[in-house]
């Protein structure tokens, strides 16, 4: 498979290793001459190209028209967006992913077609968010850019739903238990298994439900 | 239909090309609203503009639906980069479904990628290279 990233920083550095270990073709462009050169010197075996990768005849230099994959991760969500879509209109590149700086742009770049908008800024702050929240979550995972997630609850003494099966709890429509994990086994659960302590709770939920959810199971919210 | 001076114009970025199509605008009566990053870069409108300015970045959606890109007839985007002004003009026209959209791309090459999406395209390079050849060779016709 042929990869394109556009850009520069720790990612590319990253990406390029890992996509090079798995016996990939890595291209990286980048518009700073002398970090060329250093792209060059630290990866031997990608290709490296200096100049605008938001211009068609850079992402044709490239090897666009041979590439499956176009990575766009500027610090600039214009030229993100505009590599992207070039790669995809004029190259028919399969597969287009960008970073965005500015969360708010996420929807806007998926309205205008590009494949997948990763946002680090939106994933980590509300990842910091909820950890900070809620110290019993330990652990929770954004799904699609945070539309979905999945937290693992874990069950302390005093907790209202000790003791309860899981049909009689008060759950929000728009969540459910997946598995609890008891003892170091995943349990399925069923309406009529009940909830104990020391139980991990393993909840699918949307993220405007999800204090709902602790209340519930906690019995308060702070 | 409505008439021509009812329309609703919002121009992207305050240049040299954005303040005086802005000025030329409000002269024939048409509302103009500009948006630029910089405050200063009002000071480049004639006297006599009567539209309003935005000092924000037009690639913010708050700044576009502060314009209320949802009512313009028109959006035409002359920031001086290109990627900047394709992006807007895009969201005008595909999510706000603007009726007119018009960008200013120094670079022609990527043209043919807009013109696809029913964005129009202005291309300074390609315009003032024809207005010269007019100048030396005469307006010949050929292809």
């Amino acid at each position: 498979m042929n990869i394109i990233i556009v850009g520069g920083g720790k990612e590319v550095h990253f990406l390029t290793k890992s996509f090079l270990s798995k016996g990939y073709r890595v291209t990286i462009i980048n518009k700073d001459e002398e970090y060329c050169k250093k792209l060059a010197r630290i990866h031997e075996r990608a290709n490296i190209v200096h100049g605008d990768g938001t211009k068609p005849y850079i992402l044709e230099d490239s090897g666009a028209a041979y590439s499956q994959m176009v990575i766009a991760l500027t610090s600039n969500d214009p030229d993100n967006l505009v590599i992207c879509q070039v790669a995809e209109k004029m190259f028919k590149v399969i597969k287009t992913f960008a970073i965005v700086n500015d969360p708010r742009n996420i929807e806007i770049f998926k309205k205008l077609g590009v494949d997948t908008v990763i946002s680090t800024a939106n994933i980590i702050s509300s990842l910091i968010e909820q950890k900070i929240a809620v110290d019993d979550i330990t652990n929770l995972i954004p799904i699609e850019e945070g539309k979905v997630s999945i937290m693992e609850i874990e069950i302390s003494k005093g907790y209202p739903v000790v003791g309860n099966i899981l049909s009689d709890i008060a759950f929000p429509k728009e969540a459910v238990v997946g598995c609890i994990m008891r003892n170091g086994i995943a349990v399925i659960p069923r309406g009529n298994t009940e909830v104990k302590e020391e139980d991990k709770l393993i909840i699918l939920s949307l993220p405007n439900v999800q204090s709902a959810v602790l209340r519930v199971i906690r019995g308060r919210t702070d | 239909m409505k008439k021509n001076n009812d329309e609703y114009i919002i121009i992207v970025g305050c240049g040299r090309l954005g303040s005086h199509l802005a000025s030329l605008l409000s002269k024939t009566r048409r509302s103009v609203v500009v948006i630029d990053k910089e405050q200063h870069a009002f000071h480049r409108l004639s006297d006599d503009f009567s539209g309003f300015t935005i000092e924000a970045d037009a690639i913010e959606i708050d700044t576009l639906l502060e314009a209320k890109i949802n009512k313009a007839d028109v959006l035409v985007a002359t920031t001086n980069d290109d990627n900047t002004n394709i992006m807007v003009a895009q969201i005008a026209k595909t999510i706000y479904g603007v009726p007119k959209v018009v960008a200013r791309l120094f670079e022609p090459s990527r043209k043919i990628v807009y013109e696809e999406l029913d964005v129009e395209t202005i291309s300074p390079t390609v315009l003032s290279s024809i207005a010269f050849k007019n100048i030396i060779v005469g307006s010949e016709m050929e292809d």
